[in-house]
This record gives C-alpha cells, structure tokens and sequence, in this order.
C-alpha cells in the first residue's frame, strides 16, 4: 500500500497490539497449537462474511470524491449525484455517499464502517468472468490459480478435511456459501471446502444405509461422478443436523430486518446472523447480490439519485444495517466481520446511455465492530477532462485486504499468508486496534 | 488434472452394428430423456441411420405459446384466451409479466413433447451460449422472437447465427446494443461478441482492449424499433470512421463507411472473426463438454476437437456435420464416455417425465397444460437452471466454470432437492385445480420385459433408470430390501412374481393391486435415490 495515504486517512483510533484471551495475535500465531485444529481454542469464533457484488460495482457513484466533485461531475454528468444529495460523512468533507445508503451513513458515524478506497490489482481485466476469478481466487492478472483463497485458507487451518471431519473440534461446516451453488473462492486443493444452502430449515433427510460399492463394470469418469454425488450426499446429511439445530437455536432476531422477499441479501444476511448465533463455527459466510453491470441508465434520466444503481446500493445498504443491528441483538457484533467486493468498478466517465461501463478500481467496504472504522486511501484523482480510457487507479491490491482479514482477524502468521497468497502483500489495517500498523512500520 | 481413463478413440465412425444400450447412450446426450417407445425406435436403425436421423430430420417448427394466464385477476384485453399474445400490439406491466411465465412454460413444453430430434436440446445449447435473460429483456415478445431464432438456426449456419443474433432485439436490449453509438460506444457486446461468442478466451485467443472498443465501433448504429419489433440500423447513430483492429486479426482495418452501407460493416468483423481458427476449436470445445465429457485431454485436443474444428471450417460452419461426426464417433460411443455426465437439472426433471412417459393434460385442457408445465420449469429453476433466464451472460456455470464443470449442479442444497423432486413424481405427483401429473408405475413397469421376474425386472430398470451398472451388492439390496420387503419369506422370487401376475390377472382387485403398486413405487424411489440416477 501507500504508505502516505495510509497516513492521511489511516487510524482514527490508538493502535494498539490485538489481544484474543489476553495472548497478542502474533503470539498466538508463533503458538504450534495454532497450526491445526486446536486453533479453534483461541479464535474459532472469528467471523468474515463476503458479500459479492456480481457485476462490476460502480464505486464513484457509491463513495462519491465530493473533493474533486466538479472533475466527478463533468465526466459523469447524465448520473452525476447532486453535490447537495451527497451523504455526508462525518471528519471526511471531501468524501460522500450515495444519498440511497442511509443506513450506511449512520453505521459510518458510529464507527462500524471501514472504506477502503481504490482496491484492484496491476494489469486490471475487464472481463466479468475473469476478474471475478481474479477476485476469488486471489491470482495475479496473467495467473490461473485452481484453489480459492478463501479454500486455501481453511485447508491450512483444516489440512485432513474432509476426512474425519465432522470431529468435536469442528463439528460445523467450514464455510458455507447462502444460495445454491458453491463459490470458487471456497475451492480447496482437493475440494471445495464450503457448503451451499439455502434455507437451513429445508434440509431434507438423506436416506442411511446405502450400499456404496460401484459396479464391477462401471467406467472411470462415471465412477468418478459417482463418487463425488456420494461425498456430497455424506457431507449434506452430516451436516444437516448441526445446522438445524443452530438454526433453531435462534428463535428471535432483530426487527430491521425488511419483510421476507423483499431484499435477497437481506435475507441471507438474517440466515447468517441467526447460524453464527446459534453456535455454528464455521468461519466464512458467502452471501451475494447481482445486477450492477449497469452499462445503461443506471440511474433515472432527470433525478440521478433513483434508478437502478439507486436501488442496488440501497438494499446493500438496508441489509447490513439490519444485519449489524442484528448482531448486536444477539450480541455477537465482535466476532463477525464483513466485506464487499466486486470483480471491477467502473468507468469514470459515463455513456451515453446512462450508464458506465467497465472499469479498474473501487472502494471495498468493511462492516462491523471490529472494523478500523474511517476512510483508507485518497479520493481518486479524477482528470479534469476524462476519455474513455480514464480509470479509477489501483491504490491498493486487494490481496492486501485479504493479508489484513489473514493476519490480524485470524491471526494467520505472515510467512503463512504469503504463502498463502503468493506473496508478501502488506496487510491493511482495517482491524481495529489492530497491530498492523505497527507492523508496517517495522517491516 | 491427469486423466485416469484416456479415451483413445478418434472421430471415426463406429461399425454397424449396435446394442441397445449404445441406442440409450446416444439417446441419453441428445434428447432430454427417452421412453422406451424412442430407445425401440432408433436400436432398430443402425448407428449411421440413427444419428443422421437425429440431426438432420426436419420437423415443422412449434406452434407459438398461448394465453391461458387470464385468471380472476386479469383477462387480457387485446388477447382472447387460447390464442397466441406473440403477436400482441400492447405492452403493459401487467400483461407482461404474465406473457414472459406462458413463454418459459411453452419452452419446458417443447420439451417434455420434444421430436425426435437434438434440435431441442441445441436449443439449449444455444440458449446457454447466446444468453438472454427474460428479467432483463424485459419484453415477452422480443423473448419468444429470440427462441424462434435459435430454433431456425439451431442446426444451421453458425456464422448467420452470429450475424442474426447481433442484430436480434433481444440481444440488442441484453447486452446493450441498442445504446451502442457513435456518440458513446457501449463495449457490452463488442467484448462478448468475441469472448464469449465467437474467439472465446482459449489459449489461441489474443484479441485485445483495442479490439473490443473497435468492434464495438463497428456495431454502433443498430436499434430495436418497438413499434414493429424489429431492429433497424440508424446511420446517423453509426460511426463512420475506420476501425483498426490489431495484429491478432492481421492488423485488419475495417473501412468506415457512411449512411446505409455501414450496415455492411457487420459483415465484414463477422468475417474478420470467421478468419480465426480459434472460433471453430472454441465451438467445438464448447459442444464437446455439452454431448461427451467436460474434461478435455490433450489427446482428445489433437485427435477430436481439432479435426471437428476443422471439419466445421471445411463446411462453411454449418453445424449438422460437425454434430453428426462427433455423435457417430467411437470416441463418443466409448465406453469411458458412459454415464460421465452429470444430469443438468433440465435433464433431470424433464428427462424424468420423458423416460416414464408421464401424461400431462392435452392442448384441450390448457391452462392445466401451462400450469403443470410451469410446476416443471420452477423445479429445474430450484435446482439452478431457470430457463430464459441464465445467471448470467456466461451462462450457466455448470457448463463453463473449470474444473467442477457440472459438478456444480450438485451441492449440498440441490441434491437433497433432486431427491425431493423424484421423490415427488413418484409419490403424490404435481398437483392443480384436482389433477394430478406423477408417474405411472404399473404402466412403467409392465413396459419392461418380463416384469414378473424380480431379477429381470430390476435389470431392465437398471438399464432404463441408468448408464452404468450398479455393484451386485446394490442389485441385491434393492431386491431384497426394496421389492420384496414385506412379501412373506423375503428373498423368494415368486412372491412377488405371483403378485404381479395376480394383479395383471384382476388389475382391480385392491389389496393386491396397492401390494404392487407400493413395491413398484419403493423401487423406482430408491432407484432415482441413488447417485446412478443423477448421471447420463
């Protein structure tokens, strides 16, 4: 990272080393028990739910550079947001919100929102599909990376999954991604260390008992499918019982949530909340919400504050207000962290369609208590007259991010994380309290 | 990945001769499911005959979707009931939502009563490359347009395929076309044109940014005119200048030309893109993982998918010989190939109701016939395959998304679904307004020869329900746990012959008949229970 910017905007609050049951996070790290299972004794409650952004989030009209408002506003100005509907945020005048993300705002104020200003990475793709793998598997730009970061992470913590798991150390789902299909980010070296649902009530009781033998005659690769709807069909029953019983563990949850169908992510986000509550350990949540590839009319033609855009980031907004609400409801606010992000943000200047098309960098939003709360990074510097080919440039790497959540939420030791991913990126310090900073300064 | 089980077989021909489980194999990966009447249809012909049969046999095209979406909340006021809307003049909120559901209940309809064609599931495949979303269309109309569309080129010319689906409202809508100028050129479809329509993003594919807004240059102009349906090209919206196009394309510059003739500037970057042998070895690879297997090895590159591209670029990119080479090939008929499949969920729920022959309610009856039909389409939605609606321009990530490929149909939520759904068809069945679509297990069952022997009739299920055998301990099982449980002395065989053959002696006497029927159902549950069920 920037070490300047860092300065500007960086820790609003002391930094202090980070303490879990008194023992200093790099301690713990140095400590052999930290390398396998019993982890779970020191941090099995730390909890980091992704919420992706399908798309390419268009992050100038979310986070919105009031400090260079009239550049903003002459390249963009068929969905440029009004400088008086601009969402104040408090002890940053040159940096605002979208007017659509209220519940955001008030989240900021109280210190719950961490801003990471122009995350991407060197030699940006602009492709929905392989920036989002770029994302989820935390690879360089010219690099095929076929495990997850997040996959990768939980191998390391859980190297003998799946066998002989479920154990008393970890009885629970790994992660668990809330919708159908599990995430690649999730794709371990062997398999994929997540679990998908959709409504923990819904789970459906396999049948037991079955004889397993395949058919003296039966082809490799059928065998080989065959197999693996086996493990999946073991892995759902096994876990099916945990779940429920964590889902009904929670009987009550916060009152903001809006009604059921309303917003998917809020939705999810509930199911979230009610399954870490209700005692499950898993480590990673993934939730997700689609439609910001807003080539055109991205905001309504004579009042750029609605529209689709509008729409997106208010239910983005609605549902972690809720979710957080949630949290601290069922007072488990410290231990859950969460993180948006997208495969690209867009173009700086719009089209003629009302709409931006694909682009380089954009801020990534942190939630929680836990969060190193403010803005980190600089307003992007917007050219005066901006060309088609003008982007939003890369301020941070974004597996600089993923070295922060690594590091200083899970206390991952640093040689590790590199590993881990494939280099030695300097962590953000997006944790409150963190020691990442003090780190840096030493490093 | 290494490949344990390489197939070295090429793209030749087999021999004449074939067995019935060859037909069913065949039948398996080109139609959505087949009865036992199809399976007799094509053994009978030899693998030459059948094939070509199936690829090349022309059928007339479906009669349009219907409304039967009047209720007692809406009545169409430009539409009558039982007539088609695909003609209809107004649009409103209110009449499309309705429109759009009775065009995705009509698509899972052509389905279940498909010919005895590949033609539907080319639909598909289509659909799944050239995405659409209904959501984002917007407009029923220009949906049904679209399915017209594929249909007609379906088997046809990939490259008029490429250059009619450019220019077809729906997709002008859906990835922005239609806002592409002069002014502001929108890159949607300039990039996906190449990356994921034609070049695709394979190790040969260099095109590069440059030439994406270049395309995107050529493009400008087209718009959908909504009055009569149609898209039109507005040279005033088109840019004129030249386009240059980098050294992937041969440094090719595509001259900008003024008022109508810019139109023809389509032709010429279809052509540009047709110069690539990237586009042929794209489709080929792309319909390989769609017909054989999503794993493709190096021998498979340099013995099938390079002398299909090739066979595709020598005809023109017609799509019939490439099909019908790569379906009449020993690398296909292999048995390495059997069952290496995952169903799709489409393959799953409509091939069930296919395979079983399950009876739905006729044209006479058709808003129950729209309504089971949609009972259909929101099952294989639950289970991650909406059709009309791909998840995204890249399509379904189960036919794309190394290197689970379509193993990603399968997670912890669906497949307990997929259980669910089977479950369904074989116990109480889709219900609606007091009728009932579920499976018919007397008629199942009698189909299969020799129904009165436990051993003979677990064997012909085995064969209709899967692609490859179970172990003999499964066979046992269900023989002895599933069909013969609750019959006196267990393991005797004549138990259950002498049942059977009571109940097709008095089909009506009750106690005997509801013994049958619950053997038969327990086993045609646990069979679709297993994981075999869930490969094809």
């Amino acid at each position: 990272m920037q070490r300047r910017e860092f300065f500007r905007h960086g820790l609003s609050s002391v930094v202090l080393p980070s303490l879990i049951n008194g023992f200093s996070i790099r301690a713990l790290a140095a400590n052999p028990f930290l390398q396998d299972e019993a982890a779970d004794l020191n941090d099995p409650d730390r909890v980091l739910v992704l919420v992706q952004l399908n798309g390419g989030n268009d992050g100038l009209n979310m986070v919105i550079p009031l400090e260079y408002y009239d550049a903003y506003y002459a390249a963009r100005s068929n969905i440029a947001i009004p400088r008086n509907k601009v969402l104040s945020l408090e002890g940053f005048p040159g940096t605002g919100l979208n007017p659509a993300m209220t519940a955001l705002q008030n989240l900021f104020q109280e210190g719950r929102i961490s801003i990471v200003q122009g995350v991407s990475y060197p030699q940006p793709n602009f492709s929905h599909f392989r920036a989002t793998d770029i994302w989820l598997t935390g690879a360089d730009a010219g690099q095929v990376l076929p495990t997850g970061w997040a996959g990768r992470y939980l191998h390391e913590v859980y190297p003998r999954f799946p066998l002989d798991y479920p154990n008393n150390a970890m009885p629970d789902p790994l992660a668990i991604q809330v919708g159908s299909l599990v995430s690649p980010a999730l794709q371990g070296p062997a398999l994929t260390m997540g679990m998908a649902i959709s409504n923990p009530n819904s789970f459906y009781d396999l049948i037991n008992d079955r004889p397993e033998a395949v058919g003296a005659t039966t082809p490799v690769r059928a065998g080989e499918q065959l197999a693996y709807i086996r493990e999946m069909a073991v892995k759902t029953d096994q876990y099916a019982g945990v779940i429920r019983q964590a889902a009904q563990r929670v009987q009550q949850q916060s009152d903001k949530y809006p009604a059921a169908g309303k917003n998917a992510l809020a939705d999810q986000l509930k199911i979230v909340a009610r399954l870490v509550a209700g005692g499950l350990k898993t480590r990673i949540y993934i939730v997700s919400m689609g439609g910001f590839d807003t080539h055109a009319r991205q905001t309504e033609p004579g009042d750029p504050t609605t529209g689709n855009h509008a729409k997106l980031l208010g239910k983005l907004s609605e549902a972690i207000g809720a979710f957080q609400d949630d949290l601290a409801y069922l007072r488990i606010g410290d231990r859950v962290m969460g993180m948006t992000f997208s495969e690209f943000g867009r173009r700086i200047r719009s089209n003629a369609s009302g709409g931006t098309d694909h682009g380089v960098a954009a801020p990534v939003l942190l939630f929680g208590e836990s969060v190193n709360p403010g803005i980190i990074g600089a307003n992007p510097l917007l050219p005066d007259v901006a060309t088609v080919r003008d982007n939003v440039p890369m301020l941070y790497d974004f597996r600089a991010l993923y070295a922060g959540l690594l590091e200083n939420w899970w206390g991952i030791d640093s040689l590790t994380a590199a590993r881990l991913l494939g280099n030695n990126y300097i962590p953000m310090p997006i944790i409150r309290r963190s020691n990442a900073g003090g780190v840096e300064m030493n490093r | 990945m290494m490949d344990p089980a390489p197939v070295t077989a090429g793209l030749r021909r087999i021999g004449r001769k074939w067995k019935p489980e060859d037909a069913a194999h065949l039948l398996r990966r080109t139609l959505f499911g087949a009865s036992r009447a199809d399976l007799d249809h094509f053994s009978r012909m030899s693998p030459k005959k059948a094939v070509r049969e199936l690829v090349y046999r022309q059928y007339p095209a479906p009669s349009p979707p219907l409304n039967y979406y009047n209720d007692d909340k809406y009545t169409d006021p430009e539409i009558p009931t039982g007539q088609t809307w695909t003609q209809a003049l107004k649009f409103d909120g209110m009449n499309n939502g309705r429109r759009r559901n009775s065009y995705k209940s009509w698509w899972i309809g052509q389905m279940i009563n498909q010919d005895r064609s590949i033609r539907e599931k080319m639909v598909l495949f289509w659909h799944n490359h050239f995405v659409t979303e209904t959501n984002s269309v917007d407009n029923a109309r220009f949906c049904y347009q679209y399915n017209v569309l594929l249909r007609q080129y379906a088997l046809g010319n990939f490259r008029d395929l490429v250059k009619a689906m450019t220019k077809e409202p729906a997709m002008l809508r859906y990835l922005n076309g239609a806002a592409n100028t002069k002014k502001a050129p929108d890159e949607n479809y300039g990039r996906e044109l190449q990356e994921l329509f034609t070049i695709g993003k394979g190790p040969g594919s260099h095109y590069t940014e440059d030439d994406v807004r270049a395309a995107a240059r050529v493009l400008t102009g087209y718009t959908v005119n909504y009055k009569i349906y149609a898209s039109s090209f507005d040279p005033r919206r088109h840019d004129e200048g030249d386009k240059q196009f980098s050294a992937f394309y041969g440094n090719r510059l595509i001259r900008g030309r003024k008022g109508p003739e810019g139109e023809e500037e389509l032709d010429e970057l279809v052509d540009m893109i047709f110069s690539k042998d990237e586009v042929s070895l794209f489709i080929c690879r792309k319909l390989y993982r769609f017909f054989v297997y999503h794993r493709i090895d190096e021998m498979t590159e340099q013995e099938v998918i390079r002398p299909l591209a090739a066979l595709f670029r020598k005809k023109k990119y017609e799509i019939g010989p490439v099909l019908e080479t790569l379906l009449a090939s020993r690398h296909f008929f292999d048995t390495a190939n059997r069952g290496g499949m995952i169903k799709s969920p489409l393959d799953l729920t409509v091939g069930l109701c296919r395979t079983f022959n399950v009876t739905f309610p006729d044209g006479t009856e058709g808003a129950d016939q729209y309504g089971f039909w949609e009972q259909v389409r929101g099952q294989a939605a639950a289970l991650q395959q909406n059709i009309g609606d791909p998840p995204n321009v890249a399509g379904w990530q189960a036919f794309y998304q190394e290197p689970e490929y379509d193993r990603l149909w399968i997670s912890s939520d669906t497949l307990p679904r997929r259980n669910q759904w089977t479950d369904k068809m074989i116990g109480n069945g889709l219900g609606r307004a007091g009728k009932k679509v579920q499976i018919d297990p007397f008629a199942m069952a009698a189909g299969l020869e020799a129904a009165e022997d436990p051993d003979r009739l677990i064997a012909a299920a085995v064969k209709t329900l899967y692609p490859t055998m179970p172990g003999t301990e499964t066979l046992a099982f269900i023989k002895t746990n599933i069909l013969l449980s609750g019959l006196a002395g267990m393991v005797a065989d004549h138990y259950w012959t002498n049942a059977w053959l009571a109940y097709l002696t008095t089909p009506d006497e009750k106690v005997g008949k509801a013994i049958v029927q619950n053997k038969l159902k327990l086993l045609f549950k646990y069979m679709m229970d297993l994981p075999e069920y869930q490969l094809m």
